[in-house]
């Protein structure tokens, strides 16, 4: 009982973080109709932007309430200017081109960051894995029995973090004049644009809160996980990626649902059945979702216009 | 929505391109990066591309190892140990009165991209005989090639023995992992006397399943008992469902035969879970990151390895501080077998009549009682190096000698 509901709670928060990466890639979806492959490395970036901002406040500093909060900002406001950068600069000019050159632009940004952060020139990290630091003192926040199951301060944070970042999210989509612009332009970008909706301004702004909410989810996951490297993008983004996909591109609350099923579903194959089948049942879950519905969990089934 | 298949799959493959293509820019060291594609390499040598042996002033000796990826430190600590001996070899007046050159290329930890790198040694520079890699996955990769070419090669630090057994040309200056296993399991049977131990293998390095599987058995025929083995990726950052699941068996230690990459933060999140048994482990641990990642939390395991730095015999300790002056920081056991490595190599070189691969291989095969820094080197018929194990104790930012464990 104690292990089950150990593994709940590793799962939670496993699926937590795939949730917030999964967000940025179904809202760019969603306006854009675009994967856009680089957002885990952007995430990667937001996370070493934290850990570059981390050693700035000092060993002091960094732990104080202040500090995780100037260090969340930095990260989630350079992915933010990042996202806008990489929009205006590589996917702009592509926008009216067929769509796989778009891909193949994030493909290339994706390569860009993964293997330049692996040099080690200038500000650059180098290949080799870094020790976060702790900037969250970690505390039993609930122990059960004989250390049977114990909930870490840090554990409580992260969820309260990125549930609020959901929230927040889940407000500005649906209930400010930008998420309804937003909506309008997923719906059709040129009907939207002749309605007066300023479609570029409302991309930009979609990339900006897709990547700082990368770097959010980044800097959960580097103080759960402790490891930071320049290839951490590719592994999470890949599975937000299949969380996404699961709940139905494109769909929000179904990125998130589809992002916990899939971290529980990690956790219990690892806990129960054995570590190898872990990718194995990942990925078949994908499979078999596409195969009884094709738009994911949430979809919308679009009728293509001949 | 109906589009989005196939533009999956178009992605995949572009994704797949791309990794092989990479090799070109991101892999060279030296001044011949600015080459065209390898593929019209050998037929027509370039200006600047060295000729074959026998006509130039220096003997070339190939490097292939992991200077970036997940293991990048044990391919610069590699790398420094080769150049070490490359320069104290040429300023000793190199050999046959001709200079020591080494070429390196990264194969970025993986064996598609090593495989690539001996290929381009042997192709386009025409090295006489080629050192590494470090990761078992990326030698044996190599060794088909280097085998199939007729260079020797010499792994420092692969100890897989499989590596050895692709050809009569691979030869390795360091044990292998059947002795490693059974280290530990003496190790934990006698010294720890464990009797029940878990073990957590990373299940996409044949270096980690060769050690656990000598270890399962060796451990089981000592009289314990393994209480579950799970497993995970390299490059996982999340081991709890592991952790939790091993757990649960109660055991007295773990046996993590993994590269410290990982390990470091499998100790954290094993302590955090409320599991404080010692971890034990293999040579893979041996970095100096491993103390940044595992933190207080890898304090108190242990791990089997080629040498230890705090050997004060003054042979050993000469090597160290000259490291440190020339590189920073303590050489790891890496360090030390490349440099072994490179040293074997440059006797054979010198003992050789000619500079064909086969008289190199007779040259090295011959390799017996050699003053290594990490232990003595003689090859065994099968191109082993026969050599005694130390267990290493880790603590705060350094390692503790604990034992020597002979074969």
């Amino acid at each position: 009982m104690s292990q089950l509901l150990q593994h709940l709670i590793n799962g939670l928060a496993a699926g937590t973080i795939y949730a917030l990466v999964a967000l940025g890639y179904t809202m760019v979806y969603g306006v854009l109709k675009l994967i856009n492959f680089a957002h885990g490395d952007v995430m990667m970036v937001g996370v070493y932007m934290g850990y570059a901002t981390a050693f700035a406040l000092g060993r002091q500093t960094q732990k104080t309430f202040l500090g995780v909060v100037i260090i969340f900002l930095v990260a989630m406001g350079g992915c933010a200017l990042m996202g806008f950068l990489i929009e205006r600069f590589a996917y702009r000019p592509l926008r009216e081109k067929p769509r796989l050159t778009s891909l193949i632009t994030a493909i290339g940004i994706s390569f860009a960051l993964s293997y330049g952060f692996q040099l080690d020139i200038g500000f650059l990290p180098g290949a080799a894995p870094r020790a976060f630091p702790e900037i969250i003192t970690p505390k039993e926040w609930l122990i059960i029995g004989d250390r049977d199951v114990v909930v870490w301060n840090w554990q409580v944070m992260s969820l309260m973090i990125a549930v609020g970042l959901m929230v927040g999210l889940q407000w500005l989509v649906f209930r400010t004049r930008f998420g309804r612009a937003m909506r309008a332009v997923s719906f059709d970008h040129r009907v939207a644009a002749l309605m007066g909706i300023p479609t570029d301004r409302v991309i930009a702004g979609t990339f900006m809160i897709g990547s700082s909410l990368a770097a959010g989810a980044g800097l959960l996951y580097a103080i759960k996980d402790t490891s930071v490297s320049p290839l951490m993008g590719m592994y999470v983004g890949l599975k937000a990626f299949v969380a996404a996909v699961i709940g139905g591109i494109g769909h929000v609350p179904g990125a998130v649902v589809g992002a916990l099923l899939l971290g529980m579903v990690e956790e219990f194959v690892v806990g129960y059945l054995a570590s190898t089948w872990r990718d194995a049942v990942a990925f078949g879950i994908l499979i078999i979702v596409l195969l009884f519905k094709p738009c994911g969990l949430f979809g919308r089934v679009a009728a293509e216009k001949v | 929505m109906r589009r989005f298949v196939p533009m999956l799959l178009s992605a995949l493959a572009l994704m797949v391109a791309g990794c092989e293509k990479k090799t070109q820019p991101a892999s060279t060291e030296t001044d011949t990066s600015k080459q065209p594609a390898q593929g019209t390499a050998p037929a027509t040598p370039q200006p600047g591309t060295p000729t074959p042996p026998g006509n130039t002033s220096t003997f070339l000796l190939g490097v292939a190892t992991s200077l970036t990826g997940g293991q990048a430190t044990f391919g610069v600590s590699t790398r420094n140990g080769i150049d070490m001996a490359i320069k104290e070899a040429n300023a000793a007046g190199g050999v046959k009165g001709k200079k020591l050159e080494m070429r390196v290329y990264d194969d970025q930890g993986k064996p598609e991209e090593a495989a690539q790198a001996v290929t381009r040694l042997i192709t386009q520079d025409h090295v006489v005989l080629i050192l590494g890699d470090v990761a078992s996955s990326n030698s044996l990769a190599m060794a088909e090639k280097a085998q199939a070419a007729g260079v020797p090669m010499i792994t420092p630090s692969s100890t897989n023995p499989a590596v050895t057994e692709k050809g009569d040309y691979i030869f390795r200056v360091c044990f292998i992992d059947p002795f490693q296993g059974f280290v530990m399991a003496k190790f934990a049977r006698e010294t720890l006397k464990a009797n029940n131990v878990s073990v957590l293998q990373d299940n996409k390095s044949a270096y980690s399943i060769g050690l656990t599987d000598v270890f399962t058995r060796k451990f089981t025929e000592m009289g314990g008992k393994i209480t579950g083995t799970q497993s995970y990726s390299q490059g996982d950052t999340d081991y709890r469902a592991q952790l939790t699941a091993i757990k649960k068996t109660q055991p007295e230690a773990i046996y993590v035969p993994g590269y410290y990459s990982e390990v470091g933060v499998i100790a954290r999140q094993a302590r955090e879970l409320g599991l404080t048994v010692p971890l034990l482990g293999g040579d893979g641990w041996d970095s100096e990151k491993l103390f940044e990642l595992g933190g207080s939390a890898i304090q108190g395991s242990y791990f089997s390895n080629h040498y230890s730095p705090q050997n004060p015999e003054p042979r050993i300790q000469k090597f160290v501080s000259e490291y440190k002056a020339a590189y920073g920081g303590v050489p790891d056991a890496l360090a030390a077998l490349a440099y072994d490595a490179a040293n074997v190599a440059i006797e054979a070189l010198k003992k050789a009549p000619d500079t064909s691969g086969k008289a190199i291989r007779d040259a090295i095969a011959q390799t017996k009682g050699f003053p290594g820094i990490a232990g003595t080197v003689t090859l065994d018929e099968k191109r082993n190096a026969v050599k005694p194990a130390v267990v290493l104790k880790v603590g705060d930012g350094t390692t503790e000698y604990v034992t020597t464990v002979n074969p």
